[in-house]
């Protein structure tokens, strides 16, 4: 049976966010003070970069009063193939995180509408996708289709999870399957990129959106800079994958900052689903 | 057909075979070429039934492995190969047509490696850029339109990590196949030849029945891949092909694949008449089993097939 819980965003649950008074920004190197960060949605004043945050931050800057009923928290990895240090690694990342698995999903409101929202975590073992993430992405798409509301999807990932071999893999077919389903339905699914989203999910639900949006300077793409640098013997040029690359190259819709989010949400949702 | 190229397990198997071959010109050592042939063909059944992950990873890799042309030529009656995704290029590192088998028409979509230098550069090492997934997709959905079954045929290190592959949207090729091969209405069979290297295979490996030859590879990621980032160190690889658990054996046990296809003892590369009858006769019956559903069924049971993929607990 389902679990039902209301999640709200509390500072103190930014986990995936570096500790101490100053900040360092990781793309212009600028010292950043954190509270002033924290004001501004950890976005860095001086060069827009967007730092990564976590699901519950996600949830309380889009969901109508911050809020999720959240499905399935209860749901668990296993370690299918006895691989080497995982449970341990699940472990350590289940205490850190204190979540369960790299994903939340559930029922919310945006602007009055009713939406299923899941969010990811990369904070939570580079945001990889092993059954768990599949499975709860698979759920909350048939959970769109059957209550015909519009399917949102915050990700954030380094792509399939390693450790889960073969049932990783897998997660990209079952979740492109059910959202094969849910386009035949016209449910609406808006799927919304963060950094970084590379790999297995890239290459499944994260660019199977009606509408893709990403927020600014994130790292978007199939195989990672580092892989391709050392194939074609050669520096990449600055920018590349970048979300503003992803634009121009025709990948992605739009390109929003994480302060107009919500509105845009809105804005596509009011026209959309029809409502005023 | 091992000529000079072997594996290090392989070695003396290959050693005896040399004997045989020296005695075969001399007279009246009958009896002892029919020893040393009853001893080759001990050590072979022994090495061969006694694999470790890296071994078969290795058979997989073969340079002297059956490709999917070679396949596709000993299997099928008249194969016409075409080109293109209509939309940026044509990627040699798939090929994809119609053709004949046993008379029944099929659609036939393959990642291709290279023999020698020159054609392992031709088709990227068997890496495909997006119009190549894009290409096998508009030959599937012309497959539907026709109402002819698809066969598959896996064999890749994965997709191509390059610029160009990405400024096209490599990601974006491989989810939509997925997303479009779910509700084919034609039965999908896939053929792991050699290597399923990750998203780059699956693109072309979402269907009705996946098949694995005995010796094939399957993985989320290459154990080379792993070792370094696991260990830091790729020359782990036979520790990660152990702890990636990537082997036909492995994901039949797992139920991710439907059936292994039998190899020659010694492997593909030793005996590809053998092994194209042995694929041919798997595939057949399945194409057989499945243009017998009904469409409805036939998809119903592909979406039941990737719910049921995941452990996990609630
Ligand atoms: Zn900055």
């Amino acid at each position: 049976m389902w679990f039902k819980k209301k999640v709200q965003a509390k500072p103190e649950e930014k986990l995936d966010l570096p500790e101490g008074l100053w900040v360092k920004c990781e793309s212009c190197g600028e010292i950043l003070y954190r509270s002033e960060l924290e004001k501004r949605v950890w976005i860095c004043p001086k060069c827009n970069f967007h730092f990564r945050i976590g699901s519950r931050d996600y949830i309380a800057l889009l969901l109508d009063e911050g809020l999720l009923e959240e499905l399935d928290s209860e749901m668990e990895p296993l370690d299918p193939l006895d691989f080497p240090d995982y449970k341990k690694k699940l472990k350590s990342a289940q205490q850190s995180t204190k979540l369960k698995d790299g994903l939340v999903y559930g029922r919310a409101k945006i602007g009055g509408i009713p939406v299923i929202f899941a969010s990811m975590d990369f904070a939570f073992m580079g945001g990889s996708m092993g059954s768990v993430v599949g499975e709860k992405v698979a759920r909350a798409i048939r959970l769109a289709r059957s209550e015909k509301k519009p399917l949102i999807i915050v990700s954030t990932s380094g792509g399939a999870r390693m450790q889960e071999g073969i049932f990783s893999l897998m997660q990209l077919s079952k979740t492109s399957a059910e959202l094969a389903l849910l386009a035949k339905e016209r449910v609406p699914y808006i799927s919304i990129l963060t950094h970084p989203t590379m790999a297995g999910v890239m290459a499944s639900y994260a660019s199977l959106g009606d509408i893709i949006i990403a927020e600014p300077g994130a790292l978007i793409g199939f195989t990672g800079p580092r892989v391709i640098e050392q194939t074609i013997g050669e520096k990449l040029p600055p920018g590349f994958q970048r979300s503003e690359f992803m634009l121009e190259h025709g990948m992605i819709d739009l390109l929003v900052s994480r302060t107009e989010l919500r509105n845009t949400l809105i804005r596509l949702l009011k026209i959309i689903c029809k409502v005023q | 057909m091992n000529g000079g190229i072997y594996l290090d397990f392989e070695k003396p198997v290959i050693e005896l075979e040399k004997k045989i071959e020296e005695l075969k010109k001399l007279s009246g050592v009958e009896d002892e070429i029919e020893r040393l042939q009853q001893q080759a063909e001990r050590l072979k059944r022994k090495i061969f039934s006694n694999l470790t992950r890296w071994q078969r990873v290795q058979l997989a890799r073969h340079p002297k492995r059956p490709y999917a042309l070679d396949i596709i030529n000993l299997i099928t009656e008249d194969f016409i190969e075409l080109h293109g995704d209509r939309r940026f290029g044509d990627d040699p590192a798939i090929v994809a047509g119609l053709a004949k088998i046993d008379k029944h028409s099929i659609a036939i979509v393959a990642q291709q490696k290279g023999r020698d230098t020159k054609e392992k550069i031709k088709r990227n090492f068997g890496m495909p850029h997006p119009e190549g997934y894009r290409k096998a997709l508009r030959i599937m959905k012309m497959a539907e339109k026709f109402n002819i079954p698809v066969l598959s045929i896996v064999d890749t290190p994965g997709a191509y990590p390059g610029v160009g592959a990405e400024e096209r949207g490599q990601f974006e090729a491989i989810a939509y196949n997925l997303f479009e091969c779910t509700l084919l209405k034609v039965p999908i069979v896939v053929v792991i030849l050699g290597e399923g290297g990750s998203g780059g295979a699956l693109a072309i490996a979402h269907g009705d029945k996946i098949l694995m030859l005995e010796n094939a590879i399957y993985s989320v990621i290459s154990p080379e891949g792993c070792a370094s980032i696991l260990w830091r160190d790729a020359s782990k690889n036979k520790d990660a092909a152990e702890a990636l658990k990537l082997t036909a054996q492995d994901l039949l046990k797992f139920e991710v694949i439907d059936e292994i296809i039998p190899e020659p003892i010694g492997g593909a590369h030793t005996d590809y008449q053998k092994t194209a009858e042995n694929i041919k006769s798997v595939v057949m019956k399945n194409f057989r089993e499945l243009t017998a559903l009904p469409v409805d069924e036939l998809i119903q049971k592909r979406i039941e097939k990737y719910r049921k993929m995941g452990v996990y607990k609630e």
